[in-house]
């Protein structure tokens, strides 16, 4: 149904004459209220008109065109509402924290994400892998292992954080070992059940060509296990990181994000704890992009990946 | 009409059979009973013939027919395939199969598809293309090897999965229900295939079949089998002459076969409600 | 059907047991398996905390001095050392305690805070609204007791995510019935899931405090916010289920929009709802522990961590942390537990 065309009072839908209400009593309240109905109506108009389009690049649009007024929404508030710094900055402040702090956000980085998340992440993932293929085997163990791998990766593993900041000390390496205890369980369930995902008419096959169980694990255990194993990988991105950054409150050096996170909030400098979450977001975004890419490349022939 | 009737050969040699089963027995347990799968079937495929089974769910052809590819076991009886059990000559590499699916490995070519055998036999890269390049030309799908399984149809791919059990010189080619799947117009086109393709390699088939027309076509020999238990009706050798074009399903002996097959159906309760 | 010769089947219930018994088996082997290999890893990782120890009683230890033990490899540390071994093993301050120390530390913060515990009854000698005597509500309200701190954990995060369950499936339905609403918002609904939003729910604490909003509504804020995205996620998935051939016939049945809902959409979609809620609670806990975390809370699952690590107390800190696996583990079981009824009541149970 057409915004414009549905003939309603005046000739324009009813729900354009709501939301110019709600504008106008906005404006009678508070003239910053009645600012933030308008730009978030026009807004949203703008999108329903974008949605009813067919090109790509209008669709495209629309959530860019959300994400925006969001943020602009949010500028305004702080600053005609006057908001104080430290409950929440504006987005001009973050930005200007991350402009100005360009090198203390990189070693954080460099420290978190690539030292910390980064290798406990392919460490978990290749442990994870390879104790699939060696339980694989075995129909007992693996009957055993993965209600108790379910289980495991149901629970808060960050809690192992203190614990491994103990034996590991403060450096990246207990960060890496709170990550790879994170990211195991769910990557273990997801490639016992994948190796287990073969049809029997598969197997059949490999039987009848005489194959050695080597064989048949590589040519095709392992490649029709892949799709369930990005699945596993892709879901633990973002835990790889929140054990980084989380394990970090528990104890670190002078650099990481996690560290940065609670000492700008001790002194109270909110932009930069929001820089520095910016970061991880965008970080994170950034490395299951890559995951996704391995799997559009590596999975090409699954069904989910032929729209 | 007669005189060239496959299966009559030289009849002065004394011929071992290519694959022998006496009273074989199939019994598997479930949670309501054992199930006779098979039950004292004994049957002779001679070099070069095309048998095929026909008979109701449940009869056992199928069975039978995993039973010569080693995956299942007898509880009873004796087979033996090339005059060895059949695992031995599964790991000799006896035999290829095709299922009812064509279960090509989405993530290969056709042509990685029909290596795949060739690469666990240990054949070499010079040698793996040759033969490639050989049996895609016997299933007329030359120009096909660089595509994808799911850019083949149904019938496409149905055919690089006969080639791929042809690629490594199997002696015996075991068919289950292959052209099940695809709709009449291919199946006949297939079934012309298949033919020539047999006359060129001069294989042993085993071919597992619901259809009459389809295996009266085929054959040489055909299988009546019923079940509860699994066992063998009756054992048909066809007379039609080798050259079989496919409108000698209506001629009188066509239809006199396939009328003694649906007879050995019925005596083998298939038509029972 | 003479031929067939039936051997008379398993009566119900030896089967039913049968089957749990072979269910059993194999995770009571991987748990056995998994515990032995922790207790036969507490001698070796308190190895040297307990060499220490020994050579500054006066033991005769190989090598002498601490530089050379820090530099001698902990196999030959072992074998040189055998006799330490056996003190390893029930080390006071254990960088890894035995399984029995931690369940003996849960014991103890749990039942063994009673204190003259005892049945009175609601009558004249109630002391309490139970109709227990007080020093059985030792158990769960003294400031020691395990079960104090995980309500104190669990509270928020079920208030929490109940509100995010509740929202997210409102926006899940707006989604899936408004185009705008599922072009604009479901890109960033995604998109969050790859963001350690996480990280963050320690600050939203002391801002919110800072605020003046103190106690249950904070923690509650970041579980609602965690159960939130995966809930809208799944849900919209769910609902979105029905193939063509279904809609079509609500078509043929000239189905308003809302009988399309109630009667597709929503059954449609409950198991992919069950399956975000269990992963939506489960981040609604982590979130509640992990926001006690640097806010200096004192009580909660996360606050006896933080105590524990900065006190060196190992045993309290797996003590906590079991209790917190537990507490998990006991709320994705309830949900799965609905989701059994729910689901076999509709005919949808695997």
């Amino acid at each position: 149904m057409s915004v414009v065309a549905n003939r309603g009072f005046a000739g324009l839908n009813p729900k354009i004459w709501m939301a110019a209400a709600a504008c106008v009593a906005g404006f009678a309240y508070d003239w910053r209220v009645g600012l933030l109905l308008t730009i978030w109506f026009v807004a949203w108009g703008v999108n329903v008109v974008l949605s009813g389009q067919r090109s790509r690049a209008a669709r495209l649009a629309v959530p860019v065109i959300f994400g925006v007024t969001l943020l602009v929404l949010w500028q305004i508030s702080v600053r005609a509402f006057g908001v104080n710094q430290v409950i929440l900055p504006a987005p001009s402040d973050i930005w200007t924290a991350i402009v100005q702090n360009v090198p203390i956000l990189w070693a954080d980085f460099m420290q978190t994400v690539v030292k910390g998340a980064l290798s406990g992440y392919v460490i978990g993932a290749a442990l994870a892998i390879g104790t699939a293929i060696a339980v694989d085997r075995s129909q007992f163990l693996q009957r055993g292992l993965l209600p108790v791998g379910n289980f495991i990766a149901a629970l808060p593993i960050v809690g192992t954080a203190p614990i491994l900041v103990m034996w590991f000390g403060f450096g990246w390496q207990s960060k890496a070992a709170v990550v790879v205890v994170m990211v195991f369980f769910p990557i273990l369930v997801n490639a016992v059940a994948g190796l287990k995902a073969t049809e029997a008419m598969q197997r059949d096959l490999m039987h009848t060509y005489a194959a050695s169980y080597w064989q048949g694990l590589f040519k095709l255990r392992l490649p029709a296990a892949l799709p369930f194993i990005f699945n596993g990988l892709k879901v633990c991105t973002t835990l790889a990181l929140i054990g980084a950054i989380v394990a970090e409150f528990f104890g670190s050096p002078i650099v990481g994000m996690g560290f940065r996170i609670k000492t700008s909030f001790g002194t109270l400098e909110l932009a930069m704890v929001w820089a520095e979450i910016a970061v991880s977001a965008v970080a994170g975004s950034g490395l299951y992009g890559l995951v996704a890419l391995a799997e559009r490349r590596m999975t090409f022939w699954h069904p989910s990946q032929q729209r | 009409m007669t005189t060239d009737s496959i299966g009559a050969t030289d009849q002065s040699a004394p011929r071992e059979p290519v694959i022998q089963a006496t009273d074989l027995d199939l019994t598997f347990q479930t949670n309501d009973g054992p199930v006779h799968a098979l039950k004292g079937v004994s049957l002779d495929i001679q070099k070069g013939e095309f048998v095929s089974f026909i008979g109701p769910s449940g009869c056992g052809k199928t069975t039978f027919l995993r039973v010569m590819a080693a995956l299942e076991e007898p509880t009873g009886g004796t087979i033996t395939v090339n005059g060895m059990t059949p695992d031995e000559a599964r790991r000799k590499r006896a035999y290829g199969y095709v299922f009812q699916a064509a279960g090509l490995y989405p993530w290969r070519t056709i042509e990685k598809n029909i290596k795949l055998p060739l690469e666990i036999m240990g054949f070499d890269r010079a040698e793996q293309e040759k033969r490639v390049n050989n049996v895609l030309q016997l299933v007329d799908l030359e120009g096909f090897g660089k595509k994808y399984p799911w850019q083949l149809s149904g019938g496409m791919q149905q055919r690089a999965s006969i080639a791929r059990a042809l690629a490594f010189d199997a002696d015996i080619l075991l068919m289950d229900e292959p052209f099940g799947a695809l709709d009449e117009i291919v199946r006949d086109h297939l079934n012309e295939q298949l033919l020539k393709l047999w006359a060129r390699t001069n294989k042993t088939i085993g071919f597992v079949t619901h259809s009459i027309p389809e295996a009266v076509y085929l054959s040489t020999k055909i299988v009546v089998m019923s079940p509860r238990p699994g066992r063998i009706t009756d054992i048909i050798e066809s007379d039609l002459p080798a050259e079989r074009p496919l409108d000698i399903r209506d001629t009188p002996e066509f239809l006199a076969i396939a009328h003694r097959v649906r007879d050995g159906l019925r005596a083998g309760h298939a038509y029972d409600d | 059907m003479s031929d067939l010769t039936q051997t008379a089947p398993r009566s119900g219930l030896s089967l039913g047991l049968l089957n749990v018994a072979r269910g059993a088996l194999p995770v009571v082997v991987v748990v056995g398996l998994l515990l032995g290999i922790w207790l036969a890893a507490v001698g070796p990782m308190n190895f040297r905390l307990a060499l220490d120890q020994a050579s500054r009683g006066g033991a005769d230890v190989v090598p002498a001095t601490p530089q050379e033990q820090g530099q001698t490899g902990l196999i030959r540390l072992m074998l040189d050392n055998p006799s330490v071994l056996p003190a390893a093993y029930v080390f006071e301050r254990p960088r890894l305690p035995r399984p029995q120390d931690v369940l003996i530390e849960m014991r103890d913060n749990t039942v063994g805070l009673a204190r003259g515990c005892e049945w009175t009854g609601w009558g004249a000698e109630a002391e309490n609204w139970t109709g227990f005597s007080d020093g059985c509500l030792r158990v769960v309200n003294n400031r020691r007791s395990l079960i104090f701190h995980a309500w104190k954990t669990l509270a928020p995060t079920l208030v929490g995510f109940a509100i995010g369950t509740g929202l997210g499936i409102l926006l899940a339905v707006g989604i899936v019935h408004n185009r705008t609403m599922d072009l604009s918002v479901m890109p960033w609904a995604i998109a969050s899931q790859t963001i350690p939003i996480l990280a963050i729910a320690p600050m939203v604490i002391v801002v919110l405090n800072a605020v003046g909003v103190q106690g249950l509504l904070p923690k509650s804020l970041i579980s609602s916010y965690l159960s939130f995205f995966p809930v809208v996620v799944g849900m919209v998935k769910g609902l979105r289920s029905p193939g063509a051939m279904e809609l079509d016939l609500m078509r043929t049945y000239s189905g308003s929009g809302a009988q399309v809902f109630w009667k597709l959409r929503l059954p449609a979609s409950l198991p992919y709802l069950f399956t975000s809620l269990k992963i939506g609670i489960a981040a609604a806990l982590v979130g509640t522990i992990v926001a006690e975390l640097p806010t200096g809370a004192r009580f909660g699952l996360g606050a006896r961590l933080l105590t524990g690590s900065y006190y060196g107390q190992t045993v309290q800190i797996w003590a906590a942390l079991f209790t917190a696996a537990i507490s998990a583990a006991l709320l994705v079981w309830i949900i799965g537990a609905i989701e059994r009824r729910v689901l076999t009541g509709m005919g949808l149970a695997r």
